[in-house]
C-alpha cells in the first residue's frame, strides 16, 4: 500500500469542513509572541487535541474513574468497559483484533517491550513457547539509517545484551531507504528487521512490502515503527504483514502517556513478560508465579486508563472523518510544503516530489543555522521543530548537524503553509546571508 | 520583525557570528598550561572544541594567554564563543571566573539584564546577549562556549594552581 494508492479515491476536505475541524481544536485558537495567530507546523513532534479527546478524559475522571480489571463495583465495571472499548477502537483503527493491542506509555516503550521480550527469551524465560525469540551470538538485527532513535537504540542495546549484530540499510541521496543490497543485508542470520513506516525527518514512506517480503524469506520478525503513518494514512497492520508495530497516541490527536504495541496474537501468546508486578499474573506463590494471557501479561501495574480512553476517542474521531480523506488533505499540504524548494538557498532533506511521502519536510537554509531559522519563524507565530529530530545518523548521512522541520496534520491549512513560506523567504536577508 | 527578535539578534551578535574571533585551533605555547574541551548541545547538535593556553610564572597570577576554538552552530552560540574569546584573553583566572559568573547571571535574568552596571560593562559585547535570556531554549546556545572554557581551564590544571584564584 502506498500513500498515492490510498489517496486517490477520497474527496478533499471542503473549506467548511476544514474550518469545522479547526474549530474543534481549542489550542489552535490561541495567539503567540505578542498576539500573532499560531501557525502550528510541529505536528510530527506532537499533535494538538480535539475537544472530544479532552472531554473524554475529563468525563472519565468525573464519571467512571476506578481501577480497571479489579473489583466488582459498578464504577470498576464501567472503567473497565471504557478501557476495553478504547482498546477495541484503536484495534479496529489499524485493522487489528483487540487481543493484539497492548497498551504502553508510548511507541518508545512499545519498541523496548519487544526488545526486552527477545532478551528475556534469550535468558531462558518464557519456557518452550518463547524459544522462538531466543537470540544467539552472531544472529543479526537489521534496521535502517533513517530510524528515529526509538527504533535504533533499543536494538543496539539488545545486540549488546545478546551478542547479536546490528546491520542496516543506508539511505540514498533522495532520502529514501536504499534496498539495493537487500540480499546481502538480510540473510540466514537475520532474526529481526525493524524499520519506520514513514520517516519523521524526510517524510518518505518506507519500503514496507519489500522489507516484509525479504524478512519472510529468511523467517525473520518484522517490527514497524508506525508513529508517523498511523496519524496520517489509512493503515491496516495485518494487511501490511508486519509482526510487531508501535505508535503513540499523542501524535494522532490523543493524549500523552499512552501508545500501543501491536503484535500478532500468536506472538503475544508466546512472548515472556517484560515489566512484572500486579495485574499481569495468574497465580502467585512465594516460590513462583504464572502469568495472565496477553494483552494483560504485558500491562503490569495500574494503567493509564483516562489516556487510553482518550486515545480510543482520537481514533474514532479520525475514523469518522475518514483516513483516506485525511491523507488526501495532507497530500495537498505536502505539495505546498515542498514549494519551499522554490526559495533561493533552501534545501530539502528527503524526497522533493510528492510520491510516497507525507507532509513532513526537513530543510536547511544556506548560511543560516536551523536554530536561527526557527527563531525568525517563531517571531511570526510559526512553530517548526529544529535539531536532529532524534535521528542523528540520518543527519550525519546528509552532513548536517541540524535541520528545521515543518510538519502538518489534518487541521493544517494551505494558508498556514503560505504564511510559513513567506516568512522563510525573508530569513536569509535578515541574517545577511545573501 | 518584532522588537524582541531584534533585541536578540543585535548587530554586534550578527557581526561576531559572521566574523568570529579565535576560530581555528592554535597549538599552546611551550611551557604554558593547556587544556582542551569538546562540548555539544545535544538538542540541536551545536558543537565547540575549545583550547586554552594559560601562562603561569612566579611573578604574578596565572593569565589566560590564548583561547582558540573550532565549532559549528547557530549564530548565538558562535557569536557567544567569539565574544567570550575576546573578553577573557589576557585576563587573570580570577577575573575570568568573575566574568563567567556575571554572564551566567545575565543569562538567568529572563531579558531583564543586570542591576549591577559595572558588572554588565565588564562583559563588553557580552551585554548584547541580554535579549537571548528571554528565550529559554536559546540560553544553552549562549552558554556552550563558556562551558567549554570552564572545562578546558579545569583540564589545564590552571584552576588548581594556588595563584589561580580558587579562594573566591
Ligand atoms: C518515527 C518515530 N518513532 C518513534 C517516536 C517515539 O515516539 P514516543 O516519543 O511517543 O515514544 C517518534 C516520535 O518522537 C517518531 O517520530
Amino acid at each position: 500500500m502506498t500513500a498515492a494508492d490510498t489517496v486517490r479515491p477520497a474527496e478533499a476536505l471542503t473549506a467548511s469542513e476544514l474550518a469545522a475541524v479547526r474549530a474543534d481544536f481549542p489550542l489552535l485558537g490561541r495567539t503567540v509572541r505578542g498576539g500573532k495567530p499560531l501557525v502550528y507546523l510541529d505536528s510530527a513532534a506532537t499533535s494538538q487535541k480535539p475537544n472530544v479527546v479532552l472531554e473524554a478524559e475529563v468525563e472519565f475522571y468525573e464519571q467512571r474513574n476506578a481501577a480497571v480489571h479489579r473489583g466488582a463495583h459498578q464504577l470498576a465495571e464501567e472503567a473497565t468497559e471504557a478501557f476495553e472499548s478504547a482498546r477495541a477502537a484503536v484495534a479496529s483503527f489499524v485493522g487489528a483484533d483487540d487481543g493484539e493491542i497492548v497498551w504502553t506509555p508510548g511507541a518508545t516503550a512499545a519498541i523496548n517491550l519487544v526488545a526486552y521480550a527477545f532478551s528475556n527469551a534469550t535468558a531462558g524465560r518464557g519456557g518452550a513457547a518463547a524459544e522462538r525469540f531466543r537470540l544467539e551470538p552472531g544472529d543479526e538485527i537489521v534496521v535502517t539509517e533513517a530510524e528515529h532513535h526509538a527504533n535504533l537504540v533499543p536494538w543496539q542495546e539488545l545486540c549488546a545484551r545478546t551478542g547479536a549484530v546490528l546491520r542496516w540499510f543506508g539511505v540514498g541521496d533522495d532520502g529514501r531507504v536504499d534496498l539495493s543490497d537487500v540480499d546481502s543485508v538480510i540473510g540466514d542470520r537475520t532474526r529481526i528487521v525493524a524499520f519506520g513506516h514513514v520517516s519523521n525527518v524526510t517524510g518518505a514512506v518506507g519500503p514496507v512490502a519489500e522489507l516484509v517480503a525479504a524478512a519472510r524469506r529468511v523467517g525473520a520478525y518484522t517490527v514497524l515503527d508506525a508513529c508517523q503513518s498511523v496519524p496520517h494514512l489509512p493503515v491496516d497492520l495485518p494487511a501490511l504483514g508486519v509482526d510487531f508495530a508501535a505508535f503513540s497516541a499523542h501524535k494522532m490527536l490523543g493524549p500523552t502517556g499512552v501508545g500501543v504495541l501491536y503484535a500478532r496474537r500468536e506472538l503475544l501468546e508466546a512472548m515472556p513478560p517484560v515489566t512484572t508486578g500486579g495485574s499481569m499474573v495468574e497465580v502467585v506463590t512465594m516460590e513462583a508465579t504464572t502469568y495472565a494471557p496477553p494483552p494483560q501479561r504485558f500491562e503490569a501495574g495500574t494503567q493509564m486508563v483516562a489516556q487510553a480512553v482518550g486515545m480510543g476517542v482520537a481514533a474514532q474521531w479520525l475514523d469518522e472523518l475518514g483516513m483516506a480523506r485525511v491523507a488526501r488533505h495532507e497530500q495537498e499540504l505536502a505539495a505546498e510544503l515542498l514549494r519551499i524548494t522554490e526559495i533561493p538557498g533552501v534545501r530539502v532533506i528527503g524526497p522533493t516530489d510528492t510520491r510516497d511521502r507525507l507532509a513532513v519536510v526537513s530543510f536547511v537554509v544556506d548560511g543560516v543555522h536551523a536554530h536561527d531559522v526557527s527563531q525568525v519563524l517563531d517571531d511570526r507565530g510559526i512553530a517548526v521543530r529544529v535539531g536532529h529530530h532524534c535521528a542523528q545518523p540520518l543527519h550525519r548521512r546528509f552532513g548536517v548537524a541540524a535541520t528545521a522541520r515543518a510538519s502538518a496534520s489534518v487541521y493544517t491549512t494551505v494558508d498556514e503553509i503560505t504564511a510559513f513560506r513567506e516568512a522563510l523567504t525573508g530569513v536569509r536577508a535578515f541574517f545577511g546571508a545573501e | 520583525m518584532s522588537g524582541s527578535l531584534e533585541q536578540m539578534y543585535q548587530q554586534v551578535i550578527l557581526d561576531h557570528a559572521k566574523h568570529p574571533h579565535g576560530r581555528g585551533l592554535v597549538e599552546p605555547a611551550a611551557g604554558h598550561l593547556a587544556g582542551e574541551s569538546h562540548q555539544v548541545n545535544p538538542t540541536c547538535g551545536d558543537e565547540v572544541t575549545l583550547r586554552v593556553d594559560v601562562r603561569t610564572d612566579d611573578v604574578g597570577p596565572a593569565v589566560v594567554s590564548g583561547v582558540s576554538w573550532e565549532g559549528q552552530g547557530c549564530s548565538i552560540s558562535q557569536a557567544s564563543v567569539s565574544v567570550m574569546t575576546e573578553l577573557v584573553t589576557g585576563r587573570e583566572i580570577a577575573d575570568v571566573r568573575q566574568l563567567d559568573a556575571t554572564f551566567h547571571a545575565l543569562m538567568a535574568s529572563r531579558g531583564k539584564g543586570l542591576d549591577d552596571d559595572a558588572a554588565l560593562d565588564a562583559l563588553g559585547d557580552g551585554e548584547a546577549f541580554t535579549g537571548v535570556s528571554q528565550y529559554p531554549a536559546r540560553i544553552k546556545c549562549a552558554l556552550l562556549g563558556w562551558a567549554a572554557l570552564k572545562d578546558s581551564l579545569a583540564r589545564s590544571g590552571a584552576l588548581a594552581d594556588p595563584t589561580g584564584g580558587t579562594d573566591d
